[in-house]
């Protein structure tokens, strides 16, 4: 049994472990239903095409297929995200290579892969437009004509091909810049990323009589998926089910759902079961990636190391659906200003439609773009100002009680102590020996995120033989949130976490939450579960008062599930406390709490904001990273020898697990950094849609030492102080890579990912 | 279509006689024929590893395997092994240091791992990552996975 007194604080194995150890965690592509069909897709070989019609007669003839569907069986509005500009199927035209123009279930995979095949459609191709500056070149051609017609949640743009466009700005920029010492401006390009989790996207759709759907999706939330394949089948939410299986990693790119509501489709018009499960090519061909951006950054400081002042423009290729875009766009300025006092900002951008995957959520929604500008260039001032780059951070950095860009105070801010971390323990390591023909360098990034935003909810139960039942709407995806959110309730009950069940995520019983994203579970769905558990304790309490006829002030809950009259041995049970509840009190105690993030949002009086994509958001976390590269002189490669990393955590619900998010996250953000890169050719083609030519950082390139120091500075609007740490830990990496080579060499890389030819040649245009 | 052809194998300890298309793959054979969903479809393409079963110890990707071809050897997966004290000592180890979050590529590294330490029962940190390089973790960074495998090899030289 674990410790009941300190559920919170310890490491216990993950509740799921064991079965994911023994091969027995069941993932969508496991599932096996009597007479299930399996989905197979047909996609589009233009990255730019009218749809003029469909040849379906030769699909049809084929035994075994029992459903199609395509662009001319759907009708009604579009659907999406904050613009409604998608539909399941294409509809009147393409608009990348590799949407999805048809699909087919039939009996067999094989089957169904053939009538995908046999399916025609003829096209009318058109120009595309492939690059940011293709796009917003006068007379481009316009990939939504209608858009003007879409439904959106936020207005910004709609003008040609660009998406959304706003700005956030604070203070006088140009006034600012006039009483600059030094002055450092330049551009940085960034490229596609794909998430890449180990578990291809997917679903298993089945119908019942009646014809309503349940969903058995690998999806970052069920109450989305309900929502998205309800309104793209036209049915209302109550004849749609979705339950969350055990998810293969997702890190955003199962964010939002696009590919569900077509088994959905075929399972209501075969009544049967239908499994679509992507491929892999499929996956990297029509999920989504990491936004490729543009990003203009001057940074202005006096000769004494104050920065004064910082002008940004971030241009997203947002590929051809909406998705995201608004919000990762409008998230990235906010973290354009970096975790720094400055005190006069200004921050524009724009997300543009491409004919290439739609880009969308990734594990740090903008920030990694900005952050690798912003980081890189305060490495840039500091070199011209002859300052010590961590000490320019140290000097500069936000302290408690400051605001953040966009006017929201920041009560909890241990930036500071994570840089000094990261910087004291990089010094006392023994130094590695020097390598012949390898130059080292030491490269430091901060960086700041966010872990409120969005509603939550969860509830908590009494079984009558004094257990606890405790349900959420959050949907693990390997970050460990079903053991987190357990420990959370054990602890505010001080009971052993093998005392309290966790339900899986179903959107018939689970209580709403928003999404797993946005590092927001530990501290939404956290804090609400903490709330809820809380005032379980508190009604047990005055069940026991009556029961012991005394004072609930004098009442105290003792270790495994026992109040106890303080000062004296009589207890009773949280089974007696049930059983009471059960029989002479009205039920069972049920408690719910839910909420929306309610920070303390934008300041208007201090920040002028255009558009943003989101009411409110915050619960701001601090971290710093520190890396020692070599750089191979012959050959360009970078080798990342040691890494550490110091995150603000709030409190460390489960330390392993925080590790865990840290190590992750630093080799994902070291794959962008270096290898990972989705191309396209000439003609729109995705050229990297395997893992054998899409790298991903393998356990042979994995630093030798990545050492993660976790920081404790509780939050004071969470029952038990918890604050996210699914992204910061990525977004350090590229910059702190940068400015390690830099500082090995000499080259400043200004382009990601930072292969070996663009080091060399960086190295070689030194002189 | 091709016609099935007759196969033998030996599968988590156990004769199975089986009819198959020259085309099958020993990942579907396992996954869609006798329900052995352990091995997991990350890739089929030879390169995620996350299918990785042993084919008379050695390790190999099951995606690559067809069937037709592994008649008369021994094939383990992640649910044969069960039994077996060294994957004990990897799985708990894997459990206990965190060494898995989605769990997706757990089984094919577990099995890695296996074939890695029957081979070599006190393996440095570099062999372990040479043993394991075919097998991608897109979650945990693999340092806590390289540690697991030392820490089983290390329990197991008690």
């Amino acid at each position: 049994m674990s410790d009941p007194v300190r559920a919170i604080g310890s490491s216990p194995p993950r509740l799921e472990a064991g079965d994911k150890a023994i091969g027995r965690a069941q993932y969508v592509d496991d599932i096996q239903r009597p007479g299930m069909l399996y989905a197979a897709l047909l996609t589009s070989p233009h990255a730019h095409a009218r749809i003029l019609g469909y040849r379906l007669d030769a699909a049809r003839a084929i035994a075994g297929v029992k459903a199609i569907v395509t662009g001319a069986d759907l009708s009604g509005s579009r659907s999406g995200g904050i613009i409604k500009d998608e539909s399941m199927v294409a509809r009147g035209k393409v608009r990348y290579v590799g949407e999805i123009v048809a699909a087919v279930a039939a009996s067999d995979p094989q089957t169904a892969s053939r009538a995908a095949t046999a399916i025609e459609l003829d096209y009318e191709p058109l120009d595309a437009v492939l690059t940011i500056d293709e796009a917003l070149a006068p007379g481009a051609p316009v990939l939504h004509e209608e858009s003007a017609s879409y439904v959106k949640a936020i207005q910004g743009g709609g003008h040609g091909n660009v998406v959304f466009e706003t700005t956030v700005a604070e203070g006088d920029v140009e006034r600012a810049f006039a009483q600059c010492d030094v002055i450092v401006e330049n551009t940085w390009q960034t490229q596609a990323q794909h998430n890449a989790y180990l578990e291809p996207g997917g679903c298993v759709a089945d119908v019942d009589a009646s014809g309503r759907i349940t969903l058995y999706a690998s999806c970052q939330s069920v109450h989305h998926v309900q929502q998205r394949v309800a309104e793209e089948l036209g049915e209302p939410m109550a004849r749609i089910r979705a339950i969350a299986m055990r998810v293969g990693g997702g890190f955003g790119g199962k964010h939002a759902s696009n590919i569900h509501s077509i088994a959905a489709w075929l399972a209501r018009a075969a009544r049967r079961p239908v499994k679509l499960v992507l491929s892999r090519m499929q996956d990297f061909e029509i999920q989504r990636s990491r936004h490729p951006a543009r990003i203009w950054m001057k940074t202005g400081a006096r000769r004494d190391g104050m920065i004064l002042a910082r002008d940004v423009r971030i241009t997203l290729d947002g590929g051809a659906y909406a998705d995201e875009s608004p919000p990762v766009l409008a998230f990235a300025l906010l973290m354009s200003r970096g975790p720094y006092r400055i005190a006069n900002v200004r921050a524009r951008g724009q997300a543009v439609y491409t004919n290439k995957l739609r880009a969308g959520s990734f594990r740090g929604f903008g920030n990694p773009q900005a952050s690798f500008a912003g980081e890189s260039q305060i490495d840039e001032l500091a070199s011209r100002l002859g300052i010590n780059p961590v000490e320019l951070r140290l000097a500069n950095a936000m302290r408690p009680n400051d605001t953040a860009f966009g006017g929201q105070p920041v009560a909890s801010c241990v930036l500071r102590e994570c840089i000094a971390r990261v910087r004291d323990a990089q010094r006392e390591a023994p130094p590695l020996a020097p390598r012949n023909g390898r130059r080292r360098g030491v490269g430091f990034a901060v960086m700041s995120h966010i872990s409120g935003l969005m509603g939550t909810a969860a509830t908590v139960q009494l079984r009558t033989d004094g257990s606890i039942a405790l349900s959420t709407g959050c949907v693990d995806i390997g970050q460990g949130s079903d053991t987190a959110m357990v420990q959370i309730c054990a602890d505010a009950l001080s009971v052993p976490i093998e005392r309290v069940s966790y339900a899986p995520q179903d959107s018939d019983a689970s209580p709403y939450n928003w999404k797993t994203a946005g590092s927001r579970s530990t501290y939404m769905t956290g804090r609400a579960v903490a709330v809820a558990s809380l005032e379980m304790r508190d009604r047990m309490l005055a069940h026991a008062a009556d029961m012991m006829e005394c004072a609930v002030v004098d009442l105290e809950l003792r270790p495994g599930g026992v109040v106890g009259l303080k000062g004296v041995p009589k207890t009773v049970g949280f089974r007696e406390i049930a059983m009471r509840s059960l029989f002479h009190s009205g039920g069972p105690i049920v408690v719910t709490h839910g909420f929306v993030f309610d920070g303390t949002g934008f300041d208007p009086k201090r920040a002028s904001i255009h558009q943003l994509a989101f009411a409110n958001l915050g619960v701001y976390t601090f971290g710093a990273q520190c890396v020692e590269v070599d750089v191979d002189e012959g050959t360009g490669q970078v080798e990342v020898r040691r890494a550490w990393c110091a995150h603000d955590v709030g409190r460390a619900i489960n330390p392993v697990s925080c590790e865990g998010q840290i190590q992750g996250g630093f080799v994902q953000g070291m794959g962008y950094a270096l290898v990972e890169a989705m191309k396209w050719n000439a003609e729109g083609w995705l050229i990297t849609a395997t893992l054998a030519d899409y790298k991903v950082p393998g356990v042979l390139d994995c630093p030798p030492e990545i050492h993660p120091i976790i920081l404790e500075d509780p939050d004071p609007t969470h029952p038990v102080g918890a604050k996210g740490i699914g992204e910061p830990s990525l977004v350090g990496a590229a910059p702190a890579i940068a400015n390690a080579i830099c500082n090995a060499t000499g080259a400043r890389l200004r382009t990601l990912p930072m292969t070996p030819e663009r080091v060399l040649n960086a190295m070689d245009s030194r002189s | 279509m091709s016609r099935d052809l007759p196969v033998n194998l030996e599968i988590n300890g156990a004769a199975v006689a089986l009819e198959v298309p020259l085309t099958e793959t020993l990942l579907a054979t396992l996954r869609e024929r006798l329900q052995l969903t352990g091995a997991k479809r990350g890739c089929n393409q030879g390169v995620c590893g996350a299918c990785t079963v042993t084919l008379d110890g050695v390790a190999v990707r099951a995606c690559l395997s067809l069937t037709l071809n592994c008649e008369g050897q021994k094939v383990a997966t992640i649910e044969g092994v069960a039994a077996d004290p060294l994957i004990e000592a990897l799985q708990q180890a894997f459990v206990d240091g965190g060494a898995l979050q989605c769990g997706f590529c757990t089984p094919g590294q577990l099995i890695a791992a296996r074939a890695l330490l029957s081979q070599n029962s006190d393996p440095s940190v570099e062999e372990v990552q040479q043993g394991l390089s075919g097998n991608l973790c897109r979650c945990t960074g693999y340092r806590k996975i390289i540690d697991a495998v030392l820490s089983a090899a290390r329990s197991m030289r008690k």
